[in-house]
């Protein structure tokens, strides 16, 4: 994402309108991010308009490009094509389009898009900018994660893991008369490394992650490099040898933080964004296991915890899903946003999760907030539960929140 | 304003509209003031029902239109439709017609006079003095005139309407029915439908108390009691039949005249009005008369009595011309005989259809069953063209019962990885001489040449390649011996953590447990550790109750008694506090590579301090488990293969219920029917299995119909339901939070997450002890919330085992 307008980061007023350029499919991830329902956006916009010519009188359809600023009322990102489509009613007029109007803007890269942030350019939303903004770019990691007659194939980049494509394939099971096993195994291996090839390029070297239970991972490996060497194909065969086995216990999506949590995954990518959630939902984990008071999650009690100012200098850790901030309305994001500005003012870290990654799944599980917290705290959900029980579930964002 | 505007107006005009009444002009004032007034005198007594503010908004809406705005009154405060007549109730019933007939006679507003006369024929069961004093024929002559004298204002209500100003030419001319003098006063269609089917409705209510003696005259009563409550309680038609019901429902509406629209026609109201005059009159018209004596004979059926019935062609030719609706006076008995093909038709038309084999299967069940599931069956086959094997129509139960087979036993083999399971299976086979002596000494061959000699008695059931070439079991292998006593169906699970889904799946199927421990030195404490227990957990999480215990590698240890005790102590301990009966469990010393204590005694001298039984002594002992027999039929799907002869073949162990070839059964969650073409129960052709028997299935699948391995067949009568979210009583063996989980049940195999926990139960009574528990720690027990990936069949009851990281973390029951 390039930031056209002549502004300094540090110093941008909260009512100001950013014009930005979606250079990579990516950034179409961060723009949905960023556009939150309520925000004005101004973009290029084909629109469908009627025309009465001047010389038969007659009402034709045309197709005009025109410029048309929205309110935005929905949005909507297809992870597949990294494509966002951003709906809602025209503010400013033009001689095509009154106000009021609806439009669907279907935000295009390398096409400039200008964005006002309806609730200001809060620290969060400029947190998303800067990451947007930040065009250390490298390679996506294509990781399979399979086990017999399943498998997922996955691109990690540093903000989502796209699941490209999922094969299942029926396996015959061992049976005593027959060997049609083999058989099946083979035809399971040779989709699956078709739809890999077309779901993702290997023209240019790339990191492969074999993942999986028992010898699936392996053999496919084994698989890739045999079907190589057969056809001559050099491609294939580096493949295969680049290609790094991981084990897991399933082969299904979740699996993947097992895969990222394996050391040979660590010792190649231990600075990514990913493996550093990874970590830190493992940490969160392990604390709640341990029931030890300084892991909490859910609105409530980390709201309090915040409060206390637990999260803080020394190991404070707030968690927050994006996806939190995308499906708020404005008062709950301002809420939202001063946790984290309170947390960041006493020392600790605040860390936007990527809801599309494994780690975000796992937190979303948990309520998408929860935080680590530096001196134990017992019993912050003694209360609310009380207050639960009086509510009867009455607002239902608490009762998921709390659990 | 009223609601009621608002739905005319959008916002912005309704902001407009708003502003503007505010400031009503004084000309506008004084309208409203006159229109007020005169509405107030039109409504009469019913003026104090409705506000001022009530009319004059309608007033403004109507443009001051007075007439207009007392018929919107009256619909939308005064007598709003769909509730009961609320002055029904406020009026007495004796006094109510001098009243009425004062209002008649001076007229404020005609429309609500006449709506005054309909309430009080319908509202009200006309008394004996008031039949005296008023007969139908006079009410109807009252309404009728004044009917006619309503056009104006109904004209001049729809004057504005397009629809209202209909040419001359093509207005229908709407005859009242004929009035005749004395007994055939009555004579509308409906009212001839009605009496109809409250006698075939009466008929049937009869031969149900199979009461052929009942009078005349408590048919009477019978057939006209509900005719008055009908009239009087307005919409609940219970005890007539739908079509009718609606009918009546219609010209109640209409006779109320709550609808202006329908108003127009205001010579619908006499099929409502007929029962009243019919009754009230005390006269019986002739259909009447002619019933009840129809009603002396036996109860006919109704097919009878559309043959033969008191439909007599020449009344019903009478009354033709009345008919509103064609057919609704016929009984609904007679509707349903011949909504549908005869079942004669239904049978030539499947064997056209189907030639010759299903001919003769219908032949069979034609015997054997009731003609209407015949139909039913034929339908289906007309539906698809898989062709449906011949059933033996056998009682499955009785035929289980009868047969003196030998018991039948499937069991489990677990326990740690390399502990010897195949090894010793293998052995057991070739000392059964399941397996042939050239067979293991082909299979040390091939072992030695990839330097795996001691790995050859495990090939026997490691048949794939890579089991053999890695050394390990990987998929659940079945093979079958049989003893002087029973018939065991072995289940060889896979040993190495990665594969407990597939040793789940053979648990599942099983009747009991084998478990082998490997006594040598240090791996019995590995074992321990790893798989021993978790199998041990997930056979009794899976309702398994009885394991036998192998100690195996005896041999590698000189046949140490202490050696024995020692892990006998340890293991006994471990499965009691799993939740095994000391008498579940048996403990045997075995030296599987060399088959020492499996079939014979061990030759060894050192084992002599052993007396107990051999192992398949041991596994004779087992007690068969209930089966469910009666219950609907379940049975999940272990594998599926191709054989020749069938186009699929199924195996896995009947859950519940029993089948026979020529069954239909359906396949959840995929949806689709199949038919059993063939059954295979211990290896041999069958035609029936029943709960517990572990079969091979031969199907016919109706049409693409999509089936995986962890499907469930079952009853088509009785389907289980699939579920993505499901509520389970869970043990927990680790802690658990919201997180994702694996979702086990048999060979189904589905992930899915903790949604949410809604309550910790104590272990022993089952009662809340906290709720909402933000962790579950391990030991207890806790009701959870799951929420699976995709729809799966589930169903209250079923044993489910949750896995997260390769690790087992809950196991329980559904809810």
């Amino acid at each position: 994402m390039r930031i056209v307008s002549k502004v300094s980061l540090g110093a941008i007023d909260a009512d100001q309108g950013i014009g930005l350029v979606a250079t990579d499919p990516e950034d179409m991830w961060h723009a949905n991010n960023l556009i939150a329902v309520g925000d004005t956006v101004k973009a290029h916009a084909i629109r469908g308009i009627a025309v009465t010519t001047a010389t038969t009188n007659r009402v034709v359809p045309r197709r005009v490009h025109t410029e048309l600023t929205i309110k935005v009322t929905k949005s909507f990102f297809d992870p597949g094509a990294s494509s966002l489509h951003v709906s809602g009613t025209v503010v400013t007029e033009n001689e095509y389009v009154s106000i009021g109007q609806y439009h669907t803007l279907d935000l295009e890269l390398h096409r400039p898009f200008t964005l006002w942030k309806a609730a200001g350019w809060d620290s969060v939303a400029l947190q998303t900018l800067q990451e947007a903004a930040n065009d250390d770019k490298t390679g996506a990691l294509v990781a399979i994660v399979m086990h017999e007659g399943l498998s997922n194939i996955c691109l990690i980049t540093d903000h989502r893991t796209i699941i490209k494509q999922r094969v299942e394939h029926s396996v015959p099971k061992k049976r005593a008369t027959t060997k049609e096993s083999e058989g099946g195994l083979a035809a399971f291996y040779a989709k699956t490394l078709e739809t890999l090839l077309r779901a993702v390029d290997f023209g240019t070297p790339r990191p492969l992650l074999l993942a999986s239970p028992g010898f699936v991972a392996q053999d496919f490996k084994a698989y890739i490099e045999s079907r190589g060497a057969r056809t001559g194909d050099k491609m294939m065969m580096r493949m295969a040898r680049d290609a790094v086995v991981v084990h897991t216990s399933t082969g299904y999506v979740h699996s993947l933080n097992e895969v990222l949590k394996s050391p040979e995954v660590k010792a190649t990518m231990h600075d990514k964004k990913y493996t550093t959630e990874t970590t830190l939902v493992d940490r969160l984990c392990e604390r709640v296991r341990k029931d030890d008071g300084r892991a909490w999650y859910g609105l409530k009690p980390v709201t309090k915890a915040v409060a206390e100012g637990a999260v803080g200098r020394g190991g404070g850790v707030l968690l927050i899903n994006n996806s939190i901030f995308r499906s708020m309305d404005i008062p709950t994001r301002k809420k939202y946003v001063a946790l984290v500005d309170k947390v960041k003012a006493d020392g600790g870290e605040a860390k936007i999760l990527s809801s599309d990654h494994e780690s975000g799944q796992r937190l979303d599980a948990l309520g998408g907030i929860a935080a680590i917290l530096t001196y134990p705290i017992f019993d912050l959900d003694e209360d609310t539960d009380d207050e639960d029980d009086a509510a009867q579930g009455g607002d239902e964002t608490g009762a998921a929140a709390i659990i | 304003m009223s609601r009621h505007r608002m739905d005319y107006n959008d916002e912005l005009d309704y902001d407009e509209y708003d502003e503007e009444e505010e400031e009503l002009s004084p000309e506008d004032q004084a309208q409203m003031k006159q229109g007020t007034a005169d509405v107030r005198a039109a409504l009469s007594i019913q003026a104090s029902k409705v506000t001022d503010t009530q009319i004059q908004e309608a007033l403004w809406h109507y443009f001051y239109d007075v007439d207009k705005t007392v018929a919107y009154l009256v619909t939308k405060f005064i007598d709003p439709p769909k509730k009961a007549p609320p002055k029904a109730a406020e009026k007495p019933n004796s006094k109510f017609l001098p009243t009425r007939l004062g209002t008649l006679s001076a007229p404020a507003n005609p429309i609500i006079c006449v709506l005054d006369l309909e309430e009080l024929l319908l509202g009200h069961p006309p008394t004996q003095e008031h039949s005296s004093s008023l007969t139908p024929w006079q009410a109807t002559r009252f309404s009728f005139p004044l009917a006619t004298s309503q056009d104006d204002i109904i004209k001049e209500l729809f004057r504005d309407m397009p629809w209202g100003n209909i040419p001359q030419h093509r207005v229908a001319i709407l005859t009242p029915p004929p009035r005749r003098p004395g007994g055939l006063l009555g004579g509308s269609g409906a009212l001839k439908g009605s009496k109809l089917q409250q006698l075939a409705a009466a008929r049937r209510k009869k031969a149900e108390e199979s009461n052929a003696q009942g009078s005349a005259e408590q048919t009477r009563t019978e057939t006209s009691m509900p005719s008055t409550s009908e009239t009087s309680q307005g919409k609940e038609n219970t005890s007539l039949a739908g079509a009718f019901g609606k009918r009546l429902k219609i010209s109640e509406t209409v006779a109320e005249g709550r609808n202006p629209l329908v108003q127009q026609e205001p010579n619908r109201q006499e099929p409502a009005q007929q029962p009243l005059e019919d009754i009230t009159n005390g006269r019986q018209v002739p259909e009447e008369a002619a019933a009840p004596v129809s009603l002396e004979k036996a109860p006919a059926s109704g097919f009878a009595s559309t043959l033969f019935g008191d439909s007599p062609r020449t009344a019903k030719r009478k009354q033709l011309e009345f008919f509103a609706l064609p057919y609704t006076d016929i009984a609904p008995t007679a509707i349903d005989v011949f909504s549908k093909p005869s079942p004669d038709d239904v049978v030539l038309a499947a064997q056209a259809k189907a030639g010759k084999k299903a001919a003769a299967a219908n032949q069979k069940q034609k015997n054997a069953s009731a003609v209407g599931p015949v139909a039913g069956k034929l339908n289906e086959l007309k539906i698809d063209d898989t062709s449906k094997p011949a059933s033996k129509n056998l009682d499955v139960i009785s035929e289980f019962n009868k047969s003196d087979n030998k018991r039948a036993a499937s069991f489990v083999v677990v326990g740690h990885v390399d502990a010897g399971k195949s090894t010793m299976m293998g052995r057991l086979l070739l000392d059964l001489g399941v397996v042939s002596k050239h067979t293991v000494d082909r299979l040390r061959q091939e072992a030695e040449k990839i330097g795996k000699s001691s790995f050859h008695l495990a090939w026997v059931l490691d048949q794939r390649t890579e089991e053999r070439a890695r050394g390990v079991t990987i998929d659940i292998a079945t093979n079958r011996f049989e003893t002087d006593k029973a018939i065991f169906t072995i289940l060889d699970a896979p040993g190495h953590r990665d594969f407990i889904p597939n040793m789940i799946a053979g648990a599942s199927q099983a009747d009991f447990g084998l478990l082998v421990i490997d006594a040598g030195t240090g791996a019995f404490e590995s074992g321990l550790k790893g798989q021993t227990k978790e199998h041990a957990l997930l056979l009794r999480s899976m309702g398994v109750s009885r394991v036998v215990v192998a100690i195996n590698k005896l041999d590698t240890v000189g046949w140490s008694q202490e050696r024995f005790d020692e892990i006998r102590n340890q293991i006994s301990g471990f499965l009691t506090a799993t939740g095994f009966q000391a008498k579940n469990i048996a403990f045997v010393p075995v030296s599987g590579l060399h088959g020492d204590n499996l079939v014979k005694k061990p030759s060894d001298a050192a084992a002599s301090w052993y007396s107990g039984p051999t192992l398949v002594e041991e596994l004779e002992n087992s007690e068969p488990e209930a089966r469910a027999l009666t219950k609907p039929l379940r049975m999940s799907i272990g594998e599926i293969f191709r054989t020749p002869g069938a186009s699929t073949s199924v195996s896995g162990r009947l859950d519940a219920g029993s089948l026979q070839t020529g069954d239909t059964l359906l396949v959840q969650p995929g949806g689709g029917e199949a038919f059993i073409k063939s059954v295979e129960v211990n290896g041999e052709p069958a035609d029936w299995a029943v709960a517990g028997q572990s079969v091979v299935l031969g199907l016919n699948l109706a049409d693409q119909v999509e089936m995986r391995a962890g499907d469930i067949l079952c009853d088509p009568a009785q389907p289980i339901q699939c579920h993505d979210t499901f509520t389970l009583k869970a043990l927990a063996f680790d802690v658990l939070m919201p997180m994702q989980v694996d979702v086990h049940r048999g060979r189904l195999h589905a992930e899915g997450r903790i949604e949410a926990m809604t309550a910790i139960l104590d272990k022993m009574t089952g009662a809340v002890t906290k709720k909402k528990p933000r962790v579950v720690k391990p030991g207890t027990v806790a009701r959870v919330v799951i929420k699976l990936g995709a729809k799966v069949p589930l169903e209250a009851g079923q044993r489910v085992v949750l896995r997260s990281g390769g690790e087992t973390v809950a196991a329980g029951l559904l809810e």
